[in-house]
């Protein structure tokens, strides 16, 4: 392991490529007001970042990330378009494996922009490429995107399209609620139960509680209502399969994608977003050829990504978590915005890891 | 230097295992009154008694402080981390046994599975404006089983005492916490969920991986387990 003083000059080094690249140096603070985070991430956080409080300003959260205050930062005062870039401690609470760091330096990059984001994409996607050249990293892309639009466009009820979305980032969930919806596992037996009473609520007196029986009776009759939809066809779940098992490089994945999309129309919006991506990526001198595309990448990460996304991994090396991640989260944007929203995308580089690796470019 | 005991200071789960002790011929009491914490150990030779709050006797199996230790299997997986490389479970005592189950009001008749709670936590949040609140104390058990089952929108209120209270004091919606018989649960009008089971657990005696044992104390434990028919 590098030591601290190297680290924060490698740290230092990398925070001046991206100034070099025309961002501007930004701070935030250390300890993050809990309640933002929670509503954002909910419980999971807890699970990772750690929480403190006092008597005034309640609980507060060791900065788990970078990506939230700058976001709030930008929504405030930011001018447009905005290029950020930031190197600081990062808190994780390890409570799985010890020999991870629960304490490290990240050193990122942030683009705000509403003209072309797919040239935003590749530029900073092509600056870490450069910038980690040297190490020969795995690089790995994937676009959400592409997985949004897949949902959004199945022929099912929206209150099905909901619950999926809301699981996109939950593949084990998303998967149960495919086989329900598909018909392939059984309805369980309570619910079948409950739907053959003519009157559910019959006899459940008491009501107890802030959830009141009118909400027991809009869930009745929203089952009632799931339960008179028809079944997610075959061929759709085969297409939403066929989909995530993409795995290629971009290219291929590229044409694999555009031949999904004849049955799947609903996700060519999201795959010409892809074509635009590749050709800015190509223009900056990437190889598209040789770059793999996973199309459930970034999937089982709780950041808000919602469009491209990738990370950089080292090779042989499984015990080493990716040197560097980032993404689109223009959803994110959204929701600390209060009304208002913009394109960004970024990612961080950990320089720890790039040390210990050999060094970056 | 001797192999140190730790052993509930109070209440029914210091009886049961001075009982538990006292049947394989070895017996734990308090040294004076029945105020006092310090106790001995008669039947065998090398070993001492530390009364602990049952609460406190994961904390000191894991720093190493004490070389064995009776507790719940509930309270060793909520407060340690990795528990099984830092204690080895020697033997279940068969008393203590409590269920940990995540219980809704039974009058969610929409509501048997963990499936249902999700759902309706999305809706909760949509009406009300803020995630659906489970009551515990058991936060890291809890936490961790809801997100292998891929429930969300929902956030864990501090309970720690009178849970079953809560909802229908209108500070959560649901609760996760210790039954045993279910009669309070019942009492309070809730329903424990069919796949609601996030742990079985009882009293158990735990060896702390991390105390120091030399030979004096290795051969004290030795002796110690062949008395109480632990392989």
């Amino acid at each position: 392991m590098a030591d601290r003083a190297a680290i924060l000059a490698e740290a230092a080094r990398l925070r001046a490529r991206f100034e070099a690249a025309g961002a501007e140096p930004v701070e935030t603070a250390i300890l993050q007001p809990a309640e933002v985070l929670l509503d954002l991430y909910g419980e999971d956080i807890r699970a990772r970042a750690y929480v403190t409080s006092d008597t005034l300003r309640g609980e507060q959260m060791l900065r788990p990330d970078f990506t939230v205050p700058v976001v709030q930062m930008h929504m405030t005062d930011g001018a447009e378009p905005a290029r950020y870039t930031y190197a600081g401690e990062v808190f994780r609470r390890q409570e799985e494996d010890a020999r991870r760091a629960n304490e490290y330096i990240q050193v990122g990059f942030e683009i705000f922009a509403r003209e072309a984001p797919e040239a935003a994409d590749a530029e900073v996607f092509a600056l870490f490429f450069d910038i980690l050249r040297p190490l020969g990293l795995r690089a790995a892309t994937g676009d959400i995107g592409i997985l949004m639009a897949a949902v959004a466009g199945l022929d099912t009820t929206e209150a099905r399209k909901a619950a999926l979305m809301r699981h996109i980032w939950r593949p084990r969930r998303f998967r149960a609620l495919i086989d329900r919806y598909a018909g392939r596992t059984p309805v369980p037996e309570a619910r079948a139960a409950l739907l053959a009473q003519a009157d559910p609520m019959a006899g459940a007196e008491p009501f107890i509680g802030l959830r009141g029986p009118d909400e027991i009776a809009a869930r009745i009759a929203a089952l009632r209502a799931d339960a008179a939809a028809g079944p997610l066809s075959g061929a759709q779940v085969d297409l939403l399969d066929a989909l995530l098992a993409v795995r290629e490089t971009c290219d291929n994945a590229l044409a694999r994608l555009r031949d999904i999309a004849v049955d799947l129309p609903a996700i060519l919006p999201a795959v010409e977003r892809l074509a635009r991506r590749l050709d800015a990526l190509a223009a900056r001198g990437i190889d598209v050829a040789r770059l793999d595309f996973e199309a459930s990448y970034g999937r089982t990460q709780m950041e808000y990504y919602d469009g491209f996304v990738f990370g950089f991994h080292a090779g042989g090396r499984a015990d080493l978590p990716p040197v560097a991640t980032g993404g689109r989260y223009d959803a994110l944007t959204r929701r600390l915005g209060a009304g208002r929203e913009i394109p960004a995308v970024g990612g961080v580089i950990r320089p720890g890891l790039v040390l210990d690796l050999g060094g970056a470019a | 230097m001797s192999l140190k005991l730790g052993v509930p200071s109070k209440g029914r789960l210091m009886d049961k295992t001075v009982e538990w002790f006292a049947r394989h011929g070895i017996e734990l009491g308090r040294a004076g009154s029945e105020r006092e914490y310090a106790g001995y150990v008669r039947g065998i030779e090398g070993v001492e008694l530390v009364l602990l709050s049952a609460g406190e006797i994961p904390r000191e199996l894991a720093a190493g402080r004490i070389h064995l230790g009776v507790t719940g299997t509930d309270l060793v997986r909520e407060k340690l981390g990795q528990w099984d490389q830092q204690v080895e479970e020697l033997a279940e005592l068969g008393f203590g046994q409590a269920d940990l189950v995540i219980a809704v009001p039974a009058s969610w008749v929409d509501v048997a599975s963990l499936d249902d709670l999700d759902a309706v936590a999305a809706a909760f949040r949509a009406r009300h404006g803020f995630r659906l609140r489970i009551a515990t104390k058991y936060h890291r058990l809890v936490r961790d089983f809801l997100r292998a089952n891929g429930v969300a929108d929902y956030q864990l209120v501090d309970s720690q005492g009178a849970t079953e209270g809560t909802i229908r004091n209108e500070t959560a919606e649901a609760i996760a916490d210790i039954t045993s018989s279910g009669d309070t649960l019942r009492a309070n009008h809730l329903r424990v969920l069919e796949d609601g089971l996030i742990l079985r657990s009882q009293a158990t005696l735990y060896r702390a991986r991390r105390a120091p044992f030399g030979d004096a104390e290795r051969a004290t434990l030795g002796a110690l387990k062949a008395r109480l028919a632990i392989d």
